[in-house]
């Protein structure tokens, strides 16, 4: 099987207890960060942590209840800012401690956390 | 060469547009397309243009800059939307955060069609809105500008060069 | 110490073609920090999935960029592909390969192009794009359109290319690289454009790696991560080595930039070589299910595309991460402690692609 298939259907489920310290050690493995996307969910949240190293990759996946607030993992790639940053603004996922928290004015946008709309 | 007897300025802001119609407008500038030769430029200062091409539709947040460049250029101006989304939101009318098109904050004098809109249908849609312009000169009292040859002098070398 | 001043750059401004915000924090002429704000292209056009059945998505997302339009679509396409175990068939990849790859030449021309008008070059900035038309032709003439070119489709694609319009390509493509050899000379050899770009905007490959850089600004630093290796489409039968170098500046990145378009022409050569005969597409009907990460290596850098299916003909979620959104971060790092006057030039060589990066 092709390396793009392999990559693309590894997906692995974590808790979000689990979260901080799986990403730190993947770091020290030499893991980079890919991307971090949020999806809306009959339960929340589901929140995928791409991680790459030699090109094979590893998606890391968090359920988490949509009240529940996350860890922000600028932490331990600074870079992730964008992603959390724009998961706060469209979808309204509540992270804390972020490095460079734009406070809902990263994407302005006319209706608030336009994925997850409050009724 | 001397077909116009003006040389309109232009100033190009991309709104929300995917970069297709940009690009376009980038190469009209280049020398496949080149619309240097009727003294067209493009400029960055907004006091320095007379016509405004906008591409893309309009959101929350580049309302105010669109209508701050449209308030910034001096009188008479004219203003082109190019392609689709400019003209009407386009394919991306239905998203979330998509206002509509150029004319939900400015008045729109030209629209070109496309996706993308391509650079002869930019030329002709800047052409178009010369006589616009001249248009609007008269109506301010002064004397207008002749730039009728110069729009038929542009659409046959447009013409020209589609045949070619 | 001077007076620290905030200095905004942008949204209209003369070398920006798109709107980007950046609030640069100055010391005398000293640039201290930079904090980006974007925005103002957001569109929301992932949540077109719940509207637009998978099959008719694609001609939104093809939309996310007109540059690296292609790449788009073949991304959306490779990552619903995946999620639904379609296998495509072999002419549909190596058509596939061929049309990424001239858009990758037209991408990077495009972007060298604006480099030179940045630097103030402009006879080299018109010469450069001239260039560039030719490759739009070979692009009209194979997919009927200039920037969009909707040929590609769940399954495969829309158009073939015949064998004569293959040997067209093939001359056309070997006229071309002599001239993009003679651009290559002005490019890395001129005296007044290497005092504009060397020492200019250093990245280092630690600094790279933590800032999680992608595409010719990783490379640029000494980075081997280019995600055609990985065999999306003909790319695992032909033969390339990533362009990586370690300058880790301006310079570096337009030289990786310069040797990636004749790398292009290269593998178009070798994928006109080795094209095989055969049908363009298979026929895909039914809901999609199943999720799938796909990833594209876009003339910017490494394009992320997930696709989950929810057993309708809507996905229920489509998510885009553009090469530009990871490379922010590597500005904002870079910009730190540059001239002003430099800014337009540094934020130029991560070839920003605002409306991939907002969506």
């Amino acid at each position: 099987m092709k390396q793009n298939i392999i990559n693309g259907k590894n997906f692995v489920t974590l808790a979000s207890s689990e979260l901080i310290e799986k990403l730190t050690d993947l770091k020290a493995d030499g893991y980079r960060l890919g991307q971090i996307c949020a999806t809306k969910v009959s339960e929340g949240f589901e929140i995928i942590y791409s991680m790459d190293k030699d090109h094979s990759l590893l998606n890391l996946k968090l359920t988490i209840p949509e009240e529940e607030e996350i860890m922000s993992v600028t932490g331990v790639y600074w870079a992730a800012f964008i992603y959390e940053n724009e998961m706060q603004d469209l979808f309204g996922v509540k992270i804390k401690h972020m490095a460079l928290n734009y406070g809902g004015h990263f994407f302005k946008v006319s209706e608030p956390t336009p994925w997850n709309p409050k009724k | 060469m001397s077909y116009v007897t003006k040389s309109p300025w232009v100033i190009h802001y991309d709104g929300s547009s995917c970069n297709g119609c940009d690009i376009e407008v980038l190469a009209c500038l280049t020398p496949m397309y080149d619309v240097e030769r009727f003294g067209i430029i493009n400029t960055g200062n907004p006091k320095h243009a007379d016509v405004f091409l906008v591409t893309g539709a309009i959101n929350e947040q580049n309302k105010g800059v669109v209508q701050q460049i449209y308030d910034q250029m001096p009188e008479p101006k004219v203003v082109v939307a190019v392609g689709i989304c400019a003209t009407s939101g386009g394919i991306f009318k239905e998203c979330y955060n998509i206002l509509g098109g150029t004319d939900t904050v400015i008045p729109v004098d030209v629209y070109v069609p496309g996706c993308a809109a391509r650079p002869e249908a930019i030329i002709d849609g800047v052409v178009k809105g010369l006589s616009v312009l001249a248009e609007k000169k008269a109506a301010m009292g002064k004397k207008p500008v002749e730039t009728a040859p110069a729009a038929e002098a542009a659409a046959t070398e447009t013409e020209m060069k589609e045949e070619a | 110490m001077g007076k620290r001043t905030i200095i905004p750059f942008g949204p209209q401004h003369p070398v920006l073609p798109e709107p980007i915000h950046l609030d640069l924090v100055i010391e005398d002429e000293t640039v201290v920090e930079a904090i980006p704000s974007i925005g103002f292209i957001h569109r929301g056009l992932e949540k077109l999935v719940e509207k637009k059945e998978y099959a008719e998505m694609v001609y939104v997302i093809e939309r996310v960029c007109g540059i690296c339009s292609f790449g788009h679509g073949w991304g959306y396409c490779a990552a619903v592909e995946g999620a639904m175990d379609i296998q495509v068939p072999r002419r549909a990849e190596y058509l596939r390969t061929i049309w990424h790859e001239l858009s990758r030449i037209h991408s990077h021309l495009l972007w060298l192009g604006l480099l030179a008008d940045g630097f103030g070059f402009e006879s080299l900035f018109m010469h450069t794009w001239k260039i560039r038309e030719t490759i739009l032709d070979i692009l009209e003439k194979t997919t009927g359109g200039r920037v969009i070119f909707s040929v590609c489709k769940v399954g495969g694609v829309r158009k073939d290319v015949d064998a004569e319009t293959l040997k067209e390509i093939d001359e056309i493509l070997a006229k071309i690289r002599a001239e993009i050899e003679e651009l290559k000379e002005v490019f890395l050899e001129d005296d007044s454009i290497k005092n504009r770009l060397c020492g200019v905007g250093y990245l280092s490959k630690e600094d790279a790696i933590e800032l999680c850089a992608v595409g010719p600004m990783a490379r640029a630093s000494g980075l081997r991560l280019d995600m055609r290796l990985n065999g999306d489409g003909a790319y695992g039968e032909l033969d390339f080595e990533p362009v990586v170098t370690d300058e880790g500046d301006c310079y570096g990145r337009t030289k990786v930039r310069i040797f990636e378009v004749l790398q292009s022409i290269d593998l178009i050569h070798q994928a006109i070589a080795q094209i095989p005969e055969g049908e363009l597409s298979v026929p895909v009907s039914g809901p999609a299910t199943g999720e799938f990460m796909a990833r594209i290596e876009q003339p910017r850098g490494e394009a992320y595309y997930y696709a989950k299916g929810n057993g309708t003909k809507f996905l229920e979620r489509m998510r885009v991460r553009t090469p530009t959104n990871m490379n922010i971060p590597a500005l904002v790092k870079t910009l730190q402690g540059c001239d002003l006057a430099d800014v337009p030039m540094l934020v130029l060589t991560i070839d920003p692609c605002i409306s991939c990066t907002e969506r």
